[in-house]
């Protein structure tokens, strides 16, 4: 099978792990298409990506990307981005040291009786505050790592998750180093 | 090099006066559109008209520094430039119009970003309140053309119109070259602006890493020195680095005395004429080539990618070798496969940076180890992995093409291109080179149809040289229409076309891998390629016997018309030597093995 395939046979998988990326990029039209783009292009695979504008002035975006892959897709995934010409800076905060990761959820829990007793009595162990509440429902607002948030959601699911919206991880280095240049 | 620069008259262009230089200048989109690609040092540009382009090609009119191209087709307009930018070294440029005229440029343009080849393709989009609406001939142009240009551009406002045409001309031919497309609105080519010129600093974007570290440096030499087996593996990259690059390679294998191997993109770097020249490696490399890689202690790939044409099985790629990569592109070291020092840097520079380093420590070669290195090389070169037969009337495809080289042999101003197929990898095998710029070839994408239009922008470029592109009749049937090209601007290219009947590349695949299963590769209703040439206006020869070749040959090289010749070769023919995928480098198979080859599949 192998010999009757122009492109011989594919590489034997080696094992992936899971890197926080900080980009700094130019914020002009197009740019997340072309960063999206290279994930679904390439086949690499994004856990979570956030984007916004920080630095107004000089029209500065900083897109945080979570992706996975072995440590020559890491590699790659980092070259490639960087070689867009609108990139300014590309940190692999997992290799460059301590960091920093939060997330911030929006979760509609619906419930009535001990269920919605319940689920105030954990968001309060959460640190999640109520931002929205009907008699038969409540928003919950809860950030923290993404792992804190699935804690989180796995306990609301049973008690009436009805609804949730994540932002994805942003992130940034510990102590004085900076992204920016 | 005797003919480089192009010389380009436009006739029916009337006499204007050229505008007095004082900056900054009002102008209207479609002058500063035109005003950037003199400021770039465009001198001709390839295209085809449109409503979404129009004020462009009215400025063209009125001008006439740079000469227009008209194709037939905006796919063959993109190859040209190609074959223009190649054959010179410098940005080509070319025009399209929105909807479908930027269309049929993708091919194009994901062919020279393969190739990393420096184009600017200008493209008219329909007015900025239109976008969106699906108005008359309106394509996300920008969006369909992201994954295949190095960057694009969609103008929303005249006044940046002149930073980013000097931006994407940057862009396109600085660190790994490649497609550029500017996206212009029609109202924006309408409205007036401020033309400024070329930024004469650094550009704001864009500044990739060209300069190695010293001690990477010092760390290669020191393994060549060292090194009992090596082999230069070079690439497109030494050509895209210029012709003093090349001049530095060639000054450096010399003095090293290694042998020297090149991709399909890279031929030329290194005159094919010097004893150290190993041939083409990879899957239809030579014997010697391949066998060198597999056995070599140190393998100094310069400007190369790894490619799996290249490769093959890349856990048997070079198994005992330490591997130094100099690559310009960050991204192409350690892709396809993990090396030991890896140099990210322009070829040129780093070259000669290895010499100086070289001489610094006054280091020699191991004399003796390499007198060993090149016995073995010598052996395997006695394999003459290319010999053929040629007997009787029937004319072998190699044959033809060896004939070729022998009349062109001395010549210095050739230029050769090809289409994709069997007759591609025999053009590689079989003619030699000796300069860089004078070899284009679709390697990347292989795309059929690309030899045609590349001779044109070679011939564009080189007026007096002699351009031949070595055909099949398949792919050349993919771009015929642009003889009419080639005859309206007395372009005189040569057409060689080694006539096999079938897809030849296809049916070899199909007779070796599948069987014998010819599924729809032959060619039926092939045209009279003789009365083709003669409806567009040019020459038809045709050579159906071994004996009639030379003179069909010499007739070709004698006209200064455009040609095409008909060469009916050995249907049956194939292409080897040939590595076939996911095999290793030493388990080529040779046109003497071919039948074992086929019966032990079966
Ligand atoms: C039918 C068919 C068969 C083929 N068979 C073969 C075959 O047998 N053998 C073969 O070799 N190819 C073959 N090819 C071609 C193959 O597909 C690739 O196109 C080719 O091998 C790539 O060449 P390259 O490695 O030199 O890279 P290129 O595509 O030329 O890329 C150039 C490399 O150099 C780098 N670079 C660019 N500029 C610079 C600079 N200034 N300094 C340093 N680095 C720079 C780039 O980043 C890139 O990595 C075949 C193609 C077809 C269509
Ligand atoms: C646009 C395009 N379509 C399909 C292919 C696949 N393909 C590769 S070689 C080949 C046959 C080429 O035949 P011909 O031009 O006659 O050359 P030969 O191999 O016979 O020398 C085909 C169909 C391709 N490379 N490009």
């Amino acid at each position: 099978m192998s010999n009757q395939s122009v492109y011989g046979i594919g590489p034997v998988e080696q094992s992936a792990s899971c890197h926080t990326l900080s980009v700094v990029v130019d914020n002009e039209p197009g740019v997340l298409a072309r960063v999206i783009g290279l994930f679904s292009g390439r086949g690499y695979n994004i856990d979570s990506l956030t984007v916004a504008e920080v630095n107004h002035k000089k029209h500065l975006s900083r897109i945080t990307i979570v992706c996975s892959g072995t440590p020559m897709v890491i590699e790659q995934i980092k070259n490639h981005l960087g070689r867009l010409v609108p990139v300014r800076k590309v940190a692999d905060l997992t290799l460059e040291g301590p960091h920093v990761e939060r997330e911030l959820a929006l979760i509609k829990v619906s419930g009535k009786g001990d269920k919605r007793i319940e689920a105030l009595r954990i968001a309060d162990i959460f640190r999640a505050r109520v931002v929205d509440s009907t008699l038969e429902s409540f928003v919950f607002e809860v950030t923290g790592t993404s792992e804190k948030i699935n804690a989180f959601v796995d306990l609301m699911m049973p008690l009436g998750l009805i609804d949730i919206s994540r932002t994805g991880v942003a992130a940034i280095s510990r102590g004085e180093t900076t992204v920016t240049e | 090099m005797t003919q480089t620069k192009t010389k380009a008259k436009s006739k029916d262009a009337k006499d204007t006066k050229t505008k007095t230089e004082k900056a900054p200048e009002a102008m209207t989109g479609a002058g500063i559109v035109i005003q950037a690609l003199i400021d770039q040092g465009v001198d001709t540009i390839f295209g085809y008209p449109g409503g979404a382009v129009l004020p462009i090609y009215d400025e063209l009119f009125k001008q006439k520094k740079i000469r227009h191209i008209l194709v037939r087709h905006e796919q063959a307009a993109a190859h040209a430039a190609e074959g223009y930018a190649r054959s010179t070294g410098k940005v080509g440029a070319f025009l399209v119009t929105s909807g479908p005229g930027a269309t049929n440029a993708v091919t194009g343009l994901t062919d020279a970003l393969l190739d990393s080849i420096p184009v600017v393709c200008i493209s008219g989009q329909v007015p900025t309140f239109l976008i969106g609406n699906d108005a008359f001939q309106e394509a996300d142009t920008t969006g369909i053309t992201r994954p295949c240009t190095k960057h694009n551009y969609l103008v929303s406002d005249v006044n940046k119109l002149a930073d980013i045409m000097h931006e994407s001309f940057h862009v396109a031919r600085t660190g790994r070259p490649g497609p550029v497309l500017v996206d212009i609105p029609k109202d924006v080519q309408f409205a007036q602006g401020t033309y400024k010129k070329p930024e004469t600093k650094k550009y704001r974007v864009y500044q990739p890493k060209i300069n190695p570290q010293q001690k990477n440096i010092e760390r290669a030499v020191a393994m060549m020195a060292k090194a009992k087996k090596p082999v230069f593996y070079t690439g497109g990259g030494v050509i895209n680095a210029g012709e003093d690059a090349c001049k530095a390679l060639t000054k450096f294998v010399k003095t090293t005395g290694f042998p020297i191997t090149s991709t399909l993109m890279g031929l030329g770097a290194f005159p094919a004429k010097e004893k150290q020249w190993l041939g083409m490696l990879g899957m239809h490399g030579t014997f010697e080539a391949n066998h060198a890689m597999h056995q070599s202690d140190l393998v100094i790939n310069i400007g190369a990618r790894f490619d799996d044409r290249v490769t093959g099985r890349t856990d048997a790629f070079c198994p005992n070798a330490k591997k130094i990569h100099v690559d310009i592109d960050p991204s192409s070291i350690n892709k396809n496969i993990a090396v030991d020092l890896a140099i990210t840097a322009d070829a040129g520079i780093a070259l000669e940076a290895m010499m100086k380093e070289w001489k610094a420590k006054e280091y020699k070669s191991k004399g003796a180890d390499l007198k060993r290195w090149w016995e073995r090389i010598d052996k395997w070169r006695a394999e003459d992995c290319l010999a053929y037969k040629q007997t009787g009337d029937i004319i072998k495809p190699q044959y033809a093409l060896q004939r070729l080289q022998a009349h062109l042999h001395g010549r210095e101003d050739v230029f050769i291109s090809t289409e994709v197929g069997q007759h591609q990898m025999w053009a590689a095998q079989y003619l030699h080179f000796n300069k860089p710029n004078r070899w284009m070839t679709s390697g990347g994408l292989g795309t059929m149809g690309y030899g045609l239009p590349a001779a044109i922008g070679t011939q564009v470029a080189h007026p007096d040289a002699l351009v031949i592109d070595v055909a099949g009749e398949a792919s050349i049937q993919m771009n015929i229409q642009e003889l009419s090209t080639a005859v309206q601007h007395k372009l005189p290219v040569k057409i060689f076309i080694l006539n096999n009947q079938w897809m030849g590349m296809v049916r070899q695949w199909q007779e070796l891998l599948h069987g014998e299963r010819y599924s729809h590769s032959y060619s039926e209703a092939l045209p009279d390629f003789v009365k083709l040439a003669e409806a567009f206006g040019g020459i038809g020869l045709r050579a159906t016997k071994a004996s009639e070749l030379d003179d069909v040959i010499k007739e070709m090289l004698s006209t200064d018309r455009v040609t095409v010749v008909d060469v009916n070769v050995d249907p049956k023919e194939n292409c080897f030597p040939m590595i076939p995928s996911g095999a290793a480098h030493n388990e080529m198979i040779l046109a003497a093995d071919a039948e074992k080859f086929a019966q032990g599949l079966v």
